[in-house]
């Protein structure tokens, strides 16, 4: 196919490589330097896509960021698939395939166009709260419809072959925005010799300079940009960032920017050598940020301002000066300032016809206006497009008088023949990244435009801030960039900043037109859209507003204005402008919506970066991790620890099931010996004069007595009273303990009580260091753990010289060892720590001599069968942080007469800890040997009563004990201290309901004989 | 994100770096078994949620493990001050609107709702300046 609108000479494109894209599955060319919006209209395709809710066809509006209807799916592959992309913003490429993202069979031929046309009414605003409100079962079934006929984007479904990166950056000035302002505070810092980073979202720096027909300098203003960006570029404290788009500003000048390295390129980043990553995220930490976005082009709101032909003033200048391409032959312009003009300059220069241009103004004067007038151009003033004929393409343009204040028709209106209608309604400043902050943005009545709040670190300037004549602007700039040069602490000197030659225009007073009124009431009038994307219309806001809606906030939830990709950057105003309309009050007095970041869409894969895969979260090994891969073991997470969850074996070439393993393991331990690697548990060593004292104020138990060589079991209280951790301490020296915390709590553990030395007793003298990954620790447990301990170490394991709850230093395999006598299975045990590098030898050794004692490894699940057969609690599955050590059962663990007042300690004797219904710490035994019952399983006391139930508790644990032949759980029951042995009920959500028995936690060998032997 | 300059470590980090521990200055009771039920619950569960200044408690978790406080205002996110433990602020909301009214500004602590395009917001102005 030909580009039948391109021109014959102009543009920035580069003629010279030529270049194919496919679209919707046609074939077209087009030229290095377009983009895919400027390729397709050069090759005359009119619909890009459906509209959202009325599957109206829809053509290329704008030329930039602010783009609504053109957003195509990328990508030649499944694994290259982009969504929700501006046609506006993607660079072509060679073989670049992209296709609309509505329109269902296509986009030409569109079947749910007609649910459009059936009806004016047919989707009001709020149409799916009122519509899909009962039954709300069926709303899934509803969904599935709506999101086919909305049909959104699609992620890929293959994974992404490319990386992406992330970047920490430091300046003195962030200037986001290229152009005229961009530019001048750009060069003015950094000529300063401030250290500057300069982003701009485009493909090429310059912005509105690149289409601009003024001169900077004596040159055409993008010969200009030229030469700052090559000055710029020779500077060693500047950094260019093309292609980047400031997305988020957020807490102290904190700017993440999106740069594109590769999209401009192809489907994925090219392959030479090394993949190069696709996207950064800079996340830059700004002393000063000078905010240049400039500002979008605001549309005028007319009947069937959505038609294919309805184009941006400002984009129509765009297309033809900076791409050369005419979006038409026949263009009527409809305007409200003079700035907008230059478009009927920019067509009939091009060679076509300019048929009329209607100004809403009465009297307009200024340069630009006498310039059209001396081109014979027709200029009709104080009218206005009041509606476009056509359907898949503009056929014409109805121009009326109208009147503003009254918001009526006052003449006849004139049909004028025409393929194009451009409208101007002024400009909106881009205020979405100040308005990340939080800072609410300013009316400007003399501008007709919202401008930035004051934010701290941030100099706003150009159009962003309603500085719109181009002399103005370049003053603003090098203003700005003088002075956030000097608010970074950089000095500066006058001769840095010198002003290029700009004339200054004169410019007519522009006027406030924002809906045009039509000679029908909005409701009964063609579709008059303010938010395209959305398919939100000016009648919508107004029923919006008359079926009570106030607040804007309301308005755009119940309308959709502004929502999605859109994020409102061309219709919000004019949104706003209808709902003060409708409610009598001003703009300011409505008010704006809040802008939040991003402000344009950011892939997945930059937001992650190179966290993902191995790198999303780190993995701690123990120092045995490769001998637990080596034997098959399954891994269980545990924190960010993998640990060992159980060995399967094969037994007649059958692997273990999960609970075959485990009965094993159990059994293994109860009946010969087990060994579980248990490094991963929290070790913090406490050292100083006062380590004792300390230990006695975080515990709730007593220390004062503990000899050196003994351990004690300890619990850590909140002051809230609640357990907030569990462990063992073990006395070291008399200033020295090792203290042991649970595998998840370490860290938290180590945090608590350096908040408490630190905050409140800063008296005390002592240290605490972490130790977790210095030692790994083996436990030996079961009846023979002694006999097979003994053949490889010098301790004296005599069951009256090394007793439960003592520990030895020593040897063990010949390397250093300290092993503790604690158990957390019931049975005799020996937990052996040695430095971790000397692990792997220990482990080897005890394996070596543990065969005939037929040693079993075991992982966690194991672990928790049997603790939990022992009433052992785990902090964080059987406590919830409501628990209290009494709850527990543990009054045993309480020194209520220790001098100091411990943690936790005052709160134990407040009204409601002392409540006698407490849930309370007990064991369940199902009447059914069988059953073993669901963890959060909800307690009732009796079964038959109505729902909703008086729930009474819960189960915290629950297993199959192999030892005891029976499931049997772990719970928390309000009073269950005082109901031992009585009945409770436990409805499931099939509507079997078991039956268990109250009965101590403590299942297996109740004395705690075993473990003393 | 916030930048915040640790006192210990002598220079600004990343947020990352550190953990929020709540409000700062609450001191634990010297002697709880004296206190009232209802005195150790304001002490336990009670926190102020100020708009504007506001003491915070944090620590420099994966930096050098020290707890330091923070004035921090609660509307612009500003981190007024940052002071060692057992210092007192040298910015408290009381001195700032002290300040405030010397200097003629015209609503309570600054901020943007100062200058707010919302109609109600003129009416604050108007009731702090009065």
């Amino acid at each position: 196919m030909t580009q039948v609108n391109r021109l014959k000479q102009g543009g920035r494109i580069d003629r010279s490589r030529p270049l194919k894209f496919v679209f919707n599955g046609q074939q077209y060319a087009g030229y290095g330097g377009d983009t895919l919006a400027s390729a397709l209209l050069a090759n005359g395709v009119d619909i890009v896509n459906r509209s959202f809710k009325y599957s109206r066809p829809r053509g290329i509006v704008a030329a930039g960021a602010e783009e609504p209807n053109a957003v195509v799916q990328l990508g030649a592959t499944e694994a290259a698939q982009v969504p929700n992309v501006r046609a506006t913003q993607q660079a072509l490429y060679q073989g670049l395939t992209a296709r609309s993202t509505n329109g269902w069979p296509n986009v030409q031929r569109d079947l749910m166009g007609m649910v459009g046309k059936l009806s004016g009414t047919f989707m009001p605003p709020g149409f799916y709260y009122k519509t899909f409100m009962a039954p709300a079962s069926l709303w899934m079934t509803y969904e599935k419809y709506i999101r086919k006929s909305a049909g959104l984007g699609r992620s890929p479904a293959e994974p992404d072959p490319d990386s992406y990166e992330h970047i920490n950056q430091h300046c003195d000035v962030l200037i986001i925005g290229a152009g005229p302002a961009g530019l001048t505070a750009a060069v003015t810092a950094a000529r300063n010799g401030a250290r500057v980073i300069f982003c701009d979202e485009q493909e090429e720096m310059g912005g509105s300079l690149l289409d601009s027909r003024e001169l900077i300098d004596d040159m055409p203003a993008a010969q200009w940009v030229d030469r700052i960006l090559d000055e710029l570029s020779s500077l060693s404290n500047v950094t260019l960032l093309p292609r980047t788009t400031a997305n988020g500003y957020h807490d102290h000048n904190f700017v993440t920017l999106h740069e594109r390295r590769t999209e401009h390129l192809g489907d994925s980043a090219p392959t030479g050598g090394r993949r190069q990553a696709r996207a950064r995220l800079h996340r830059v930490r700004a002393s000063q940020v000078v905010l240049a976005a400039g500002a979008h082009e605001r549309p005028l709101v007319y009947a069937n301002n959505d038609v294919p032909g309805n184009l941006l003033a400002g984009a129509v200048s765009t297309y033809i000066r900076r791409y050369g391409v005419m979006p038409g032959q026949k263009l009527v312009l409809s305007v409200t300032n003079d700035h907008a003009y230059r478009t009927a300059l920019d067509w009939q220069e091009a060679g076509c016809e300019v048929v009329a241009i209607a100004d809403a103004r009465a009297n307009p004067k200024g340069e630009l206006v006498e310039k059209a007038q001396s081109l014979g151009i027709r200029i009709i003033a104080q009218s206005a497009v009041i509606e476009a004929k056509g359907s898949n393409r503009v056929s014409a343009a109805c121009v009326a008088k109208i009147d503003a204040d009254s918001f009526s028709v006052v003449g006849r209106v004139e049909e004028l023949a025409c393929d194009t209608i451009a409208s101007s309604g002024g400009y909106s400043p881009v205020i979405h990244l100040s308005s990340h902050t939080g800072t609410r943005p300013l009316w400007r009545d003399d501008i007709l435009g919202f401008v930035p709040g004051e934010v701290k670190g941030l100099t706003a300037t150009g159009g962003v801030r309603g500085v719109y004549p181009l002399h103005e602007v370049i003053r603003d700039a090098a203003d700005a960039g003088v002075r956030a040069t000097l608010a970074a602490g950089v000095k500066t000197h006058a001769e840095a900043t010198t002003l290029p030659q700009v004339a200054a225009r004169q410019d007519g007073e522009a006027c406030a037109l924002y809906q045009v009124p039509h000679r029908k009431p909005s409701m009964r009038a063609p579709k008059q859209f303010v938010d395209l994307q959305n398919d939100v219309t000016a009648a919508g806001i107004e029923l919006a507003t008359r079926e009570g809606f106030e607040s804007i906030e309301h308005i755009k939830r119940y309308t959709a204005m502004g929502f999605g990709t859109d994020q409102g950057k061309l219709g919000n105003i004019n949104g706003m402008a209808i709902a003060a309309r409708c409610l009598k009050r001003t703009i300011p007095e409505v008010g704006t919506t809040v802008f939040r970041p991003n402000y344009t869409p950011v892939t997945f894969g930059a937001i992650a970066g190179r966290h993902c895969r191995d790198l999303f979260d780190p993995e701690r090994y123990t120092a045995l991790h490769q001998w637990h891969v080596e034997q098959g073991a399954e891994f269980e997470d545990v924190g960010q620890w993998k640990r060992p969850w159980y060995f399967p074996r094969t037994v007649n070439g059958k692997k273990e099931t999960m609970h075959e393993a485990v009965s094993r393991e159990c059994l293994a331990v109860r009946e010969h010996i087990g060994i579980l690697d248990a490094s991963t548990l929290g070790k913090i060593d406490i050292q100083g004069p006062d380590a004792r004292e300390f230990l006695g104020r975080v515990y709730t138990n007593k220390w004062a007595k503990l000899d050196v060589g003994r351990v004690r079991y300890g619990l850590m209280c909140k002051d809230d009273g609640m357990l907030m951790d569990d462990g063992t301490t073990s006395c070291l020296g008399e200033n020295h303990f090792l203290m042991t915390t649970t595998t998840g709590g370490a860290a938290g553990v180590m945090e608590w009580m350096e908040l408490w030395h630190q905050t409140e007793w800063p008296e005390l003298d002592v240290y605490f260091t972490s130790v977790t990954d210095h030692w790994a620790t083996m436990t030996v447990t079961g009846p023979d753990a002694r006999k097979l301990l003994a053949e490889i170490t010098d301790i004296d394991l005599d069951k009256d010289q090394f007793k439960f709850m003592d520990w030895r230093e020593g040897t063990v395999a010949g390397v250093p060892a300290r092993v503790f006598r604690i158990s957390f299975t019931g049975e005799l045990s020996y937990e052996i720590n040695v430095q971790a590098n000397y692990a792997m030898h220990v482990w080897k050794t005890l394996f070596e001599h543990g065969e005939k004692y037929e040693l079993t490894p075991y992982g966690t699940e194991t672990m928790h069968v049997l603790r939990a057969e022992k009433g052992l609690i785990i902090v964080g599955q059987d406590t919830d942080g409501s628990v209290t050590p009494e709850d527990l059962g543990m009054q045993w663990a309480i020194g209520y007469d220790k001098p100091f007042t411990w943690i936790g300690k005052r709160a134990l004797s407040r009204p409601d800890t002392r409540r006698a219904d407490r849930k309370q710490f007990v064991g369940l035994k199902p009447k059914d040997a069988k059953v073993v019952l669901e963890e959060g399983a909800q307690i009732v006391l009796d079964p038959n009563q109505s729902i909703p139930m008086a729930m009474v508790g819960h189960v915290t644990s629950s297993y199959y004990s192999p030892t005891l032949g029976h499931g049997f759980a772990l719970a928390v029951v309000k009073g269950g201290h005082q109901r031992m042995g009585e009945t409770v009920y436990l409805p499931m959500v099939d509507g079997t309901v078991y039956e268990a028995e109250i009965v101590s936690p403590v299942f297996v060998d109740p004395k705690g004989e075993r473990q003393h032997v | 994100m916030f930048h915040i300059y640790c006192p210990y470590c002598e220079e600004h980090r990343e947020e990352e770096e550190f953990h929020p521990k709540g409000q700062a200055h609450i001191q634990r009771p010297v002697d709880p078994e004296a206190c009232s039920d209802e005195a150790w619950g304001d002490y336990l569960f009670f926190r102020d949620n100020p708009r504007g200044i506001h003491h915070e408690l944090w620590v420099h978790a994966v930096g050098c493990r020290k707890f330091f406080n923070i004035t921090r205002h609660t509307v612009s996110y500003e981190i007024l001050e940052t002071y060692k433990m057992g210092e007192k602020p040298s910015i408290t909301a009381a001195d700032l609107s002290e300040k405030d009214k010397q200097a003629g500004v015209q609503a309570a602590s600054g901020g943007w709702q100062t200058v707010g395009a919302r109609p109600e917001s003129e009416a604050l102005n108007k009731e702090a300046r009065a």
